[in-house]
């Protein structure tokens, strides 16, 4: 199958982010929601290192990717945490033959669902800056092209938080990091709002703000901000 | 671990001293014996702008905050606006465009370099802590670490000054270092819908009802979440759990 097309399309959207209004947890949630697309892969998660060294989550696909990579940095171990110290991609391991190399990992992610998974590092020169993880629900291998626009993906993540040519890279990230950290638990707070206005669950809270911000052309950012100073109303998001 | 480094901060601050009006004031001193800065100043800020200093080193430190103040423009300002750090290795080339009347106040002090973090819980808006040098150069790779612990640690400090000013004479304790889980938050999001507080009033409430019933506060947070525990406010304005 000709994937040029769509992965042409994709990277002129991701392009088409890099302008002023430039949103770090926008632009990685929506990267790893075209790797779900282009790699035909069942969820992505996204984790970056803050200032001092330690993985934070910026980014998932899906709730129960979400809690296996938040078990993945509590656990202290799995396919994305081997990525960043190594510095090399975790291409094509099977799920159910992994408990050897991450006993506590493993059956977490058995129990989600998943059956195989990948990781590909985020790399600025010498710098490991963060991974993106891959799963599947069946241990589908990915073939050399698949994992070329996977690190091309994950390399277009790396170079999107790095746009604004400006400023030196050390300033630019470490602004830019802290700053997306902050919006990621504004999202979290926004998230309970709606939860409670709503009287839905988180995860459904957060499905109806990517919702929202898609269709009106919005930054998550700005809908959380928007939710949690009330100003915009819980049923002017449509209910997926 | 972050946190640790953080908590050794607060725990720092908070020896020796039952005063809570202190805190502040050692806070900044701390940071600016730790990291190779002239002065470090501590400031409220709200929506609308800077709402008063909280402490500074002596020095320059309190004219960069009276002048951010007087003027409404400057590094502190915009790291509030814009909730992120505001590094500026090189003040006479990056600021007199971006900040004109800051940038002449502040060169005229001998000011070469700023560095401006925002004091943020997501949408708590809490200040800006304020580092001063007088020469160039960027913070390196461990400096800005530790200048980030400082930073929550201020967070936590500030968060927790605005819990006790409802418990007249309450001593210092131990500063809680402020929980970085999603559940935390989103359930500081649910509480304040619950109880119609604010955000910062939520994670308050939170804190305390865990430190009450001597439970995890993450425990509490997915009780929170699951329905199983909800906050509400009584007509006379009075938090209830049930």
């Amino acid at each position: 199958m000709n994937e040029s097309p769509r992965l042409a399309r994709v990277f002129v959207e991701l392009a088409d982010t890099l302008v002023d209004e430039f949103d770090a947890v926008d632009f990685l949630q929506m990267l790893i929601d075209r790797c779900v697309e282009l790699l035909h892969v069942d969820a992505a998660g996204l984790m970056l290192a803050d200032q001092r060294g330690s993985l934070q989550l910026m980014a998932s696909t899906a709730e129960r990717a979400r809690l296996l990579e938040l078990f993945e940095l509590q656990a202290e171990e799995g396919p994305c945490l081997d990525c960043f110290t190594t510095g090399s991609p975790v291409i094509n391991v099977d799920l159910t033959e992994a408990r050897g190399r991450w006993p506590r990992f493993t059956p977490a992610a058995v129990e989600a669902g998943f059956g195989g998974t990948h990781a590909l590092p985020m790399r600025l020169r010498r710098q490991v800056i963060g991974a993106i993880n891959l799963f599947t629900d069946g241990q589908t291998a990915l073939d050399d092209d698949a994992v070329a626009i996977a690190q091309a993906m994950a390399d277009v993540a790396t170079i999107g938080l790095l746009h604004e040519r400006n400023l030196s890279e050390q300033t630019l990230l470490s602004e830019q990091l802290q700053t997306a950290l902050n919006s990621r638990v504004l999202i979290e707070q926004a998230k309970g709002v709606l939860a409670v206005r709503a009287d839905i669950s988180v995860a459904e809270a957060f499905t109806r703000m990517r919702t929202h911000a898609r269709r009106d052309g919005v930054t998550l950012t700005a809908v959380a901000t928007a939710l949690v100073n009330g100003s915009l109303d819980a049923r002017d998001l449509v209910t997926s | 671990m972050a946190s640790v480094r953080v908590t050794q901060i607060l725990s720092g601050i908070a020896e020796g001293s039952d005063i809570v009006a202190g805190l502040p004031q050692r806070l900044v001193s701390a940071c600016a014996r730790a990291l190779p800065v002239t002065g470090v100043g501590l400031v409220l800020m709200t929506d609308k702008g800077p709402a008063g200093m909280v402490a500074a080193t002596d020095g320059p430190a309190k004219t960069m905050e009276d002048l951010q103040f007087t003027l409404g423009e400057g590094p502190c300002v915009d790291s509030s606006r814009t909730g992120r750090p505001v590094l500026q290795p090189d003040l006479a080339r990056s600021g007199p465009a971006r900040w004109p009347g800051f940038s002449a106040g502040a060169l005229a002090a001998g000011i070469r370099a700023i560095f401006a973090f925002p004091l943020q819980v997501g949408g708590i808006r809490l200040g800006v802590l304020d580092l001063y040098r007088d020469r160039l150069g960027v913070l390196s790779d461990d400096e800005l670490a530790e200048a980030l612990s400082f930073a929550d640690a201020a967070k936590a400090m500030l968060l927790h000054l605005q819990a006790q000013d409802s418990l007249d004479g309450a001593e210092v304790g131990a500063i809680p270092v402020i929980e970085d889980r999603a559940e935390v938050h989103q359930a500081s999001g649910m509480i304040s819908v619950q109880a119609d507080v604010t955000l910062a009033q939520a994670l308050v409430l939170l804190r305390a009802r865990a430190f009450a019933a001597e439970r995890p506060i993450l425990d509490l947070a997915r009780d929170v979440l699951g329905r199983v525990v909800r906050f509400r406010s009584d007509d006379e304005g009075q938090i209830l759990e049930y």
